[in-house]
């Protein structure tokens, strides 16, 4: 697989060397030229000096033929151009965007950057999973797919409290995947019985969250 | 009509008085708040200062009621970028965005977008100035 990177900070580097230790083809696309030198010690030719929203600059790394593009630049603007770009002019089929301010998640998706990624917003559903203000916490979205992974814990009286997996009246489109019980995790198996103080791990289609508070948190 | 200025440069600055001497209304968003001074202190629409790509800025700057928009900053990616969601969040009519990079013009024209590159008029005006030189000059030029 050929990926190209673009933006060579700390996430872009690590991102070309674990692709690179998978034995995927990379190259590396940075403007500052500082961070370029920086970039080229190590990974030589891969590094390539330039603006990577500019169209030659993504012609010359060889964008027409990339399996990947990964625009990770510091300026989100500039990660929606790439993307664009990527996808409409040079026809690269899969493109993965970060997101720096997440007030700016809204435009990826209303332009069709997709997937991105959000340092912010991972590190505060992390908090949320460590130390859950509400009952239901959005673990990962999978946009493309249409799915949501979300962890809901278990309040004592309510449908779940005492039911079996299987015995859970969820609605459509919802399937409950694992059961965390003393920090301990398992797939979810159809006869495991629930209990207050267990969280579960939930997939489902959005929309979803209020039914399934309804089986796990009402009481 | 109700337009909204992004970046109060030569070039916006320069626009948003034009359209305000032809009578319309006419409101302005900077980032930087000394940028209104070319305005001149007798603008009468509203300045706002912020980053354009938040849209509570749009929005302070009255941009769900626009009927056209202009996108003059600085940088041909907030440009492009702020274009588009003026146009699809926004569903403004007119929208006339400034890109320097021809090629990035060229790409986002065919995507739709009225784009204005100096870069380009200059490169065929020099051109076109140097060709009619030659031609009246003839071949000893």
């Amino acid at each position: 697989m050929y990926a190209i990177i673009v933006g060579g900070g700390k996430v872009g580097a690590n991102v070309g060397r674990a692709l690179l230790r998978m034995g995927h083809e990379v190259s590396i696309v940075e403007a500052r030229p500082s961070r370029f030198a920086t970039l080229e010690s190590e990974f030589e030719h891969m590094a390539r000096y330039g603006d990577g929203t500019e169209i030659f600059v993504l012609e010359a790394a060889g964008m027409a033929r990339a399996d990947v593009c990964i625009a990770v630049t510091g300026d989100d603007e500039d990660n929606i151009v790439i993307g664009q770009v990527a996808r409409d002019h040079f026809g690269v089929e899969n493109v993965v965007a970060r997101v720096n301010d997440p007030r700016n998640q809204e435009h990826f998706d209303l332009l069709g950057v997709a997937p991105t990624v959000c340092a912010t917003e991972s590190i505060l559903s992390l908090i949320e999973h460590e130390v859950p203000q509400h009952s239901l916490v959005h673990l990962f979205s999978l946009r493309r797919e249409n799915l949501d992974i979300m962890e809901i814990g278990v309040v004592a009286e309510s449908r779940a409290d005492g039911a079996t997996v299987d015995g859970l009246p969820m609605p459509r489109g919802t399937l409950v995947i694992s059961v965390l019980r003393n920090r301990v995790g398992r797939v979810a198996d159809p006869g495991t019985t629930l209990a207050a103080g267990d969280q579960v791990v939930v997939i489902a289609e959005p929309g979803q969250e209020s039914a399934l508070m309804e089986i796990f948190a009402r009481e | 009509m109700f337009v909204v200025v992004v970046g109060c440069g030569r070039v916006g600055a320069q626009v948003a008085r034009a359209l305000v001497d032809d009578g319309h209304d006419v409101n302005v968003i900077d980032q930087n708040a000394e940028a209104l001074q070319r305005l001149g202190s007798d603008f009468p629409g509203e300045f706002v200062q912020g980053v354009a790509l938040e849209t509570t800025v749009l929005e302070a700057a009255g941009i769900e009621r626009a009927d056209a928009f202009v996108a003059a900053t600085n940088g041909d990616n907030t440009n492009v970028v702020i274009a588009q969601v003026a146009r699809d969040r926004y569903q403004v009519e007119c929208v006339i965005v400034r890109v320097l990079d021809p090629a990035r013009a060229r790409f986002y024209e065919e995507r739709g977008l009225v784009t204005v590159c100096p870069t380009r008029t200059a490169i065929d005006r020099m051109a076109g100035a140097l060709r009619d030189f030659a031609a009246t000059a003839g071949e000893g030029a």
